[in-house]
């Protein structure tokens, strides 16, 4: 079959970004939280929770701004959750993200069949839902051939992601609270002796981070249409989105290109085949991979990207040296 | 302390026994006294999927024979296919004194096989699996190529009516197991039945489920690759969703899912699990307590029904079909349930614009272009379907 290889590209692209900006919302919101010295493994569950409540929320008032504020608050919600255990009560922040992660699709199965065995909402009748999550077309840039429906033909979520993630990047390096955010992930005793209020931050940026998960929970329950079934929508994204702060450095901004290095990964399973039909001389062979190696590749680059960055003692690592580790004032 | 606690063990034994004594009046039905065991992959609390069809198909099947569900059906769910896991829900079980365990996930068929030997007092039946013995460890499994064949002849007529002669197929699995091989190549023979000229892109998911790669799968075969009509054989309805959101058509599986995709929605093959629960239940209660009698009650030790025990079927049509699809199916289904034709055989059907049906001898060609079947011989073995058949047919191509 011939096909149209200005298509292929471009819907390979197109769907690099449209499926993979989840990741994006997780990793940025881990690395706002991570910044604060806390590592919480419960993205996985916390994007679950938004998901479930932003979109049912979101449908029954028919409003995506409504869908977004509640995914917003509810990741948040899950974020104070953690704050308590972790900040308060100094639990282990491993085992509480764990607990996290179990305990949020619990609640995402809890709340999602209760709501299908009453009426479940489905996306199509809420106009304002389905049209709010529809592409937008840019004038000018929508029509640039290739890169245009690629790049520029996106719903308002996918801009949203991008806007925060360079938010939080600006937020963190070049404002005062960011660098006092910074400096707790660092060494919380120096920050708190000269009068950094610890707890308070922490609980802030810690809810900030999980809410920002939650809007990327959302995304991915509006991107599968809000078909509710025995698989949870976000389907391992959380786990990629930890491993992924790494790979980013820290850094908000950085993680938009990891996330579409990864994406591009990630995508090569839907796309390879049409890749190879489109230009049999050059990516022919990109049919001979077997799918397993297409599913196995994110999780193998995660892997690399993990073995590398723990060899390299590379300076200027984004690492917060406290990350992990609670503070406790009294053993100062 | 001491004196305290005789004083709660007592009560706790008094009544005890006070419950042992109840609950002897009621009606007695036959089976009455049959205690069901089942052993699922997920959640017996899902609304949708694999483990909610083969639950409601037990609880209907119960209901079909007058059983109750409430005090006769014990369940093991969220049970992985690990055999020491699968091992442990069975003991689990037969603690409970079950009659039958139904275990249905393909991976349970070791410690199934196993548990058969261990157990000889109970009954084992086990879904989608091969193995078994000849005393009181079956397999069931059904012709749901049959069914496929019916949609695919929905999905055939709609790609004339539309011109689109590209059908798109989301597969879990292509060669690599003969249940969706035979399912691809039964769908697509029905939709040459309707459309001599109709080509069927599959996609290769490589999993049972994967919700968002089932959605992404069917996209790129709308997209790229132009399908007007989307069919497929993974778990949720996304691909259907998928054929709406662009406009096009689709013919969905497992379960009716007109409701996920209004407007794209043709027909689905599905399964109609009580028919199996109820027959196998109704042999249980025919072996009055002998245990070894079940797989000569079952009139053998696979049970593979097909349209014409109204196992497998097509959910009714919608209105989205083009002219004539009723008509078409019905004569397809007749043929098949009174056993005269089936699907893979040297006999070809073709539909004509009226929706009547002519048969005629032609060879059964895979993609490779190797004869199956010569003009005018005889069925594959039900073996062959259930097991070996690592081909695609002819129209059929791999992307």
């Amino acid at each position: 079959m011939e096909l149209n290889k200005l298509d292929v590209i471009s819907t390979f692209i197109y769907n690099i970004i449209l499926y993979n900006i989840p990741l994006l919302y997780g990793t940025v919101g881990e690395i706002v939280v991570e910044k604060s010295g806390s590592l919480n493994l419960g993205v996985e569950g916390i994007m679950a929770v938004g998901a479930i409540f932003g979109y049912i929320v979101g449908c029954y008032t028919n409003s995506l701004l409504v869908g977004i504020v509640t995914a917003f608050a509810m990741g948040a919600l899950m974020g104070l959750l953690f704050a308590a255990l972790t900040v308060s009560l100094q639990a282990n922040q491993n085992i509480t993200g764990l607990t996290l992660t179990t305990f949020g699709l619990g609640v995402y199965f809890f709340v999602g069949n209760a709501i299908k065995a009453v009426r479940w909402p489905v996306m199509g009748d809420y106009a304002n839902i389905k049209n709010g999550f529809a592409d937008l077309h840019i004038p000018f840039l929508s029509d640039i051939p290739v890169i245009g429906r690629g790049l520029f033909s996106h719903n308002i979520l996918v801009y949203l992601g991008i806007i925060i993630a360079f938010a939080m990047w600006y937020y963190l390096n070049r404002t005062t609270p960011g660098l006092r955010l910074r400096a707790i992930g660092e060494n919380p005793g120096s920050a708190d002796s000269v009068g950094i209020n610890i707890k308070r931050y922490k609980y802030l940026h810690i809810c900030l981070g999980c809410g920002i998960m939650g809007i990327g929970g959302y995304y991915m329950g509006l991107n599968m249409s809000g078909s509710f079934n025995s698989a949870c929508w976000i389907n391992g994204y959380g786990w990629i989105a930890v491993a992924l702060v790494i790979f980013a450095n820290w850094n908000p901004a950085a993680a938009i290109l990891g996330t579409f290095v990864f994406g591009f990964f990630n995508t090569l399973r839907v796309s390879g085949s049409s890749l190879a039909i489109a230009f049999p001389e050059v990516l022919g062979w990109l049919a001979k991979v077997p799918t397993q190696l297409y599913q196995a590749l994110p999780f193998i680059i995660t892997a690399l990207v993990l073995f590398f960055s723990s060899i390299s003692k590379r300076k200027g690592s984004g690492l917060p040296a406290a990350l992990g580790l609670n503070y406790f004032r009294e053993e100062r | 302390m001491k004196k305290f606690l005789a004083l709660v063990m007592a009560l706790a034994m008094t009544l005890s026994l006070a419950a042992c004594g109840g609950d002897v009046s009621g009606e007695q039905t036959a089976g009455a006294d049959l205690k069901v065991g089942a052993i699922y992959i997920n959640s017996k609390n899902d609304t949708a999927g694999y483990t909610f069809a083969h639950h409601s198909g037990i609880v209907g099947g119960m209901k079909d024979l007058g059983l109750d569900p409430e005090t006769q059906l014990f369940i093991v769910d969220e049970v992985p296919e690990d055999k020491q896991q699968v091992l442990a829900a069975v003991d689990t079980l037969v603690g409970q004194d079950v009659d039958i365990i139904f275990g249905i996930s393909f991976g349970y068929i070791d410690a199934m096989s196993e548990a058969a030997e261990t157990y000889p007092e109970v009954i084992f039946s086990h879904g989608t699996g091969y193995l078994s013995n000849e005393t009181n460890f079956n397999n069931y499994f059904g012709r749901a190529y049959q069914a496929r064949y019916l949609a695919g002849i929905a999905a055939g007529l709609k790609s004339l009516e539309t011109g689109n002669n590209n059908v798109g197929y989301v597969a879990a699995y292509t060669t690599a197991y003969a249940e969706t091989a035979s399912g691809i190549n039964g769908f697509a023979l029905g939709v040459q039945a309707a459309n001599p000229n109709a080509k069927v892109y599959v996609k290769n998911l490589g999993a049972w489920a994967d919700e968002v790669n089932e959605k992404a799968y069917a996209e790129e075969l709308i997209n790229t690759f132009g399908c007007g009509v989307i069919s497929q054989h993974c778990d949720s309805a996304q691909p259907q969703i998928a054929a709406q959101n662009a406009g096009v058509f689709g013919c969905g599986y497992n379960s009716d899912m007109t409701a996920d995709a209004p407007a794209a929605h043709l027909t689905a093959a599905i399964w109609n699990w009580n028919v199996y629960y109820a027959t196998a239940m109704q042999a249980a209660i025919d072996c009055e307590g002998d245990a070894s009698k079940f797989v000569e009650k079952m009139g053998g030790p696979a049970y593979y029904g097909g349209l014409k025990e109204g196992f497998v079927d097509a959910s009714p049509l919608t209105e989205n079909c083009a002219a004539n699809t009723d008509k078409a199916i019905a004569a397809a289904k007749k043929l098949m349930v009174d056993g005269e034709w089936d699907v893979f055989t040297g006999v070809k059907l073709s539909v004509a614009a009226d929706g009547t049906i002519t048969q005629a001898d032609a060879d059964l060609v895979d993609n490779a272009g190797n004869v199956i079947v010569a003009a005018g011989g005889p069925s594959v073995e039900d073996g062959v379907i259930t097991g070996t058949m690592n081909y695609l047919v002819a129209g059929v191509e791999e992307v």
